[in-house]
């Protein structure tokens, strides 16, 4: 990797005045079995200003923001707080450490009142040593109001808005006098409104002395709020650069930042005969007049932020979810919505984003995962024979060249990138005609993910339609042959490989949130 | 998702709706259908049978609802935690069984001693409980299933055919379930003396505070850095203390101890916590409420008798008392749910 001349290079003005770090990682390891999750985690965050992290999906930014909080110890590196070096037993210690953070699903106790999710565990004491719930009131309204919004201390958290509840981490942190703020995707689940309410508080913030720490995906909102930006590729430190002297092609450079063509390799296929055919899709308010179509032989990859619909078309079309209006057409035939198994018999094959919770049965053995699918043609007399049960899963774990000791084992002991391969073997032995991949390589660490890639380009070269879903940039720049991008549940980018390049890509996703504001 | 389709603003109900809303949480307490029952039950079978509110019919309610009560504020503890503690009853059993032996052993032990040990012993089991499922990582439900057989097997081991009868124990152990103070039976004054201690410590204390943290959402209690372990083995031990606790009473209440003491309680300490308004998935719930719970069950068998109803219809009853608690429960979720739903809707 290159992160040392890239840390030389990063543009940050030698001749600015020494600020003072409140927090410093550098060369942070963490890994998980063979996986390496982060390579070198590197961040320099000074008081008073308000510093973006970004990256693609997997370049190690989660991983970091847990180390921060000390929910993971790094297996190497620095790590100081304000100048002393620290190291976090955990989440105890970044606490008292003073670091909060707030993730993008605020965790929140649903049975406690909202003033008792602020002090719980420190809540004041009145007589007797007891919790003094009047004070606890006061103080949580007294944060409010500081806050400039209006929430109820004295009901439950179960059933307050996203927004609300980000709000009450925000409280609990400047009641903890939180030096360092953490922001993990604060915005994902917001409206307009209330991504100009949290930024706000934000500034305020940052003018009264603590460091924020931003993670973001959305470009108009890092350049509008942040000082400066830390990129992450591959779980290694890329630069930090000063905002002013960025702008988002050069940023997005940075994220995707290798030969994209050459790390996934497509073979140029036969395109054939629609298999797929969907128009005027439509679901109100989560995905509107959907229209495209998927040729054998075909990988039309669909693109776009996470929640801008794409799982949500996908399940779908496959029949999982309803839909309002529209069609869906599969080798001219049409389906019925809400009928997976109709699917299935007309050769369609999903491979959940989930694997763990979606796509296998973790407890049960290689050979059961892969016939499950099966379970109707093996059948005989309503009665499945573990014989028949291996000899499918044998023919199509050799071809997909699944690494395990035996047929037998849980797949809960396969790395990740075998498990996508069981997947995947559970629904070729179907015979699909077209197969609708969700994330194909998330969680799966780099070596294996080219393996997958390839086996997903043969499946193509077979003559197999597919339809994937990813949010890394790379992967559907190298893979696809067309790119459709959504936004906000509409397909605002048709993309030819040719045309598709990740400002194309970023741009057609994006638009529309920047102008916008 | 669209974004621009959610609301503008969030829900914040008008400064005038919030002090409403706190007089009528009173009418939403979660132990209000519990009073409500056990209210309705003593009024109607008084008017049917008015013995039953004569002073020796309140001393026998009270007297044999406080070994239940004790053990369901224990168990609310752990359920609380999002737990469950099968082994309540034979830990009872062994505690009882223990006692007498103590007496027989050394029948010149201060009583008060004897409680000490009794309690000690409770606690001990409890803490087996609670490092088995702290430690070991397995759900309480089996954990507990697994020591209610072996607790229950080491007492029929130890007892044998022994029980001890009214005459192997001092006089003054006895009486203190014959005895009253104002009225009251002096076993049942401790009980209640329990509740209001453990109630306090519920609301009004840190570590009390975390139980409910811990059970409304364990993966965020252990974010948050509350000692999840360490509280859910206190509540484990606290629970075992008061099993201790009520199995001394036991002693002094009942007339023999043997091997098979306490067999098959468990169930009617789950179903009074349940009755009395606390989540079996943790969260919410009082001891208070509990209490009630257990007193309203005992009252439901003496009101049953007391109007001659058949005894396999009492049991009935029961269960349908637990269905009816759950219903409740589910019922005030919906239309929380619904309401906020509105509220949402309003904003758009």
């Amino acid at each position: 990797m290159t992160h040392l001349d890239g840390r030389e290079s990063g543009a940050t003005d030698p001749n600015a005045p020494v600020r003072r770090s409140v927090l410093t990682l550098r060369g942070a390891l963490k890994t998980f079995g063979p996986v390496v999750a982060l390579a070198d985690g590197t961040i320099d965050l000074v008081a008073g200003e308000i510093h973006a992290l970004v990256g693609e999906n997997g370049a190690g930014k989660s991983t970091l923001v847990k180390i921060l909080a000390g929910v993971h110890q790094p297996d190497a590196g620095e790590f100081s707080v304000d100048g002393q070096a620290v190291s976090f037993r955990n989440v105890a210690d970044s606490k008292a450490a003073g670091i909060s953070v707030i993730y993008q699903e605020p965790t929140l106790f649903p049975d406690l009142t909202v003033a008792e999710n602020i002090f719980i565990g420190r809540q004041p004491k009145g007589r007797f040593g007891l919790i003094s719930r009047a004070e606890m009131r006061r103080r949580a309204k007294d944060l409010f109001d500081q806050l400039g919004v209006p929430i109820d201390p004295d009901r439950v958290a179960e059933g307050l808005s996203i927004a609300d509840q980000q709000i009450i981490e925000i409280a609990k942190a400047i009641s903890l006098d939180a030096r360092v703020l953490v922001m993990d995707e604060p915005t994902a689940a917001l409206s307009g409104v209330e991504v100009e309410r949290l930024f706000a508080v934000a500034r305020r913030l940052r003018d009264a002395g603590s460091g924020i720490l931003f993670i973001s995906h959305r470009f108009d909102e890092v350049f509008g709020l942040c000082d400066r930006i830390t990129v992450m590729r591959d779980g290694t430190y890329i630069a930090t650069h000063e905002t002013p002297a960025m702008t988002v092609e050069a940023i997005v450079r940075e994220m995707v930042g290798r030969d994209i063509d050459a790390l996934f390799p497509k073979s140029e296929t036969e395109r054939g005969d629609v298999v797929l055919r969907v128009s005027g899709l439509t679901r109100p308010g989560v995905f509107h007049d959907i229209d495209f179509e998927v040729r054998a032989g075909e990988i039309v990859a669909l693109s776009g932020l996470v929640g801008a619909g794409r799982t949500e078309v996908a399940r779908a079309v496959f029949g999982i979810d309803r839909y309002e209006s529209g069609t869906v057409e599969m080798l001219g035939q049409k389906l019925r919505s809400k009928d997976p198994r109709a699917s299935i018999d007309a050769g369609i094959g999903f491979v959940p984003e989930d694997r763990r919770k979606q796509g296998l049965v973790m407890e049960l053995s290689v050979e059961r995962n892969a016939a499950l699918t099966l379970r109707h043609s093996l059948a005989k007399f309503g009665l499945i024979s573990t014989r028949a049960e291996r000899e499918a899963a044998e023919t199509w774990g050799k071809r997909l060249q699944v690494k395990s000791s035996s047929p037998e084992h849980p797949v809960s002991t396969l790395s990740g990138g075998n498990q996508q391969k069981v997947v995947l073997a559970k629904w070729l032995a179907t015979d699909p005609k077209l197969l609708i991949i969700d994330e194909p390589t998330r969680g799966i660490d780099v070596g294996t993910k080219s393996e997958v890639h390839r086996l997903i380009s043969e499946l193509a070269g077979r003559g197999i339609a597919i339809l994937m879903i990813s949010s890394e940039l790379p992967e559907v720049l190298g893979m696809a042959d067309r790119v459709l991008v959504m936004r906000e549940g509409r397909i605002t980018g048709r993309l030819d490989r040719s045309e598709a390049t990740a400002e194309t890509v970023m741009h057609a996703a994006t638009a529309a949130l920047e102008s916008s504001r | 998702m669209s974004l621009d389709s959610k609301s503008a603003a969030p829900a914040h109900p008008a400064p005038g709706h919030q002090r409403r809303s706190a007089l009528g949480s009173v009418l939403k307490l979660r132990e209000l259908p519990v009073i409500l029952a056990l209210v309705i039950l003593v009024t109607v079978t008084a008017a049917l049978n008015p013995l039953f509110l004569s002073e020796q019919g309140i001393k026998d309610l009270l007297l044999n609802a406080t070994i239940l009560m004790i053990l369901a504020v224990g168990q609310t503890l752990v359920i609380i935690t999002r737990n469950i503690d099968l082994s309540v009853g034979s830990i009872l059993g062994l505690v009882a069984f223990g006692t007498g032996s103590v007496f027989v052993a050394a029948p010149n032990l201060p009583i008060i001693a004897v409680f000490g040990i009794g309690i000690l012993f409770g606690a001990v089991l409890g803490a087996v409980n609670g490092l088995l499922i702290t430690v070991a990582k397995v759900p309480a439900l089996v954990i507990t299933l697994g020591t209610l057989y072996i607790f229950r097997g080491i007492n029929n081991a130890w007892a044998g055919g022994t029980q001890y009868f009214a005459g192997d124990r001092p006089e003054a152990f006895g009486n203190l379930s014959v005895d009253t103070i104002l009225g009251f039976p002096v076993i049942t004054l401790i009980a209640v003396v329990v509740v209001a201690i453990v109630a306090v410590y519920m609301l009004g204390t840190r570590p009390g505070r975390d139980l409910y943290a811990i059970g409304s959402d364990p993966e965020a209690a252990r974010l948050f850095g509350i000692p999840v372990t360490r509280r859910v083995l206190m509540a484990f031990v606290v629970n075992g203390a008061l099993a201790g606790l009520a199995g001394v009473l036991y002693a002094s209440r009942f007339n023999s101890v043997g091997a098979t003491t306490g067999s098959g309680l468990e169930l009617d300490v789950v179903a009074a916590a349940v009755v009395g308004g606390v989540a079996i998935f943790g969260g919410s719930g009082t001891v208070v409420g509990a209490a009630i719970g257990a007193l309203l069950l005992t009252t439901i068998t003496s009101a049953l008798t007391a109007l001659r109803v058949d005894k396999f219809w009492q049991q009935a009853i029961v269960g349908i008392l637990i269905l009816a608690a759950v219903v409740i429960d589910r019922i005030a979720g919906v239309r929380a749910a619904r309401k906020l739903r509105i509220a949402e809707a309003r904003n758009v």
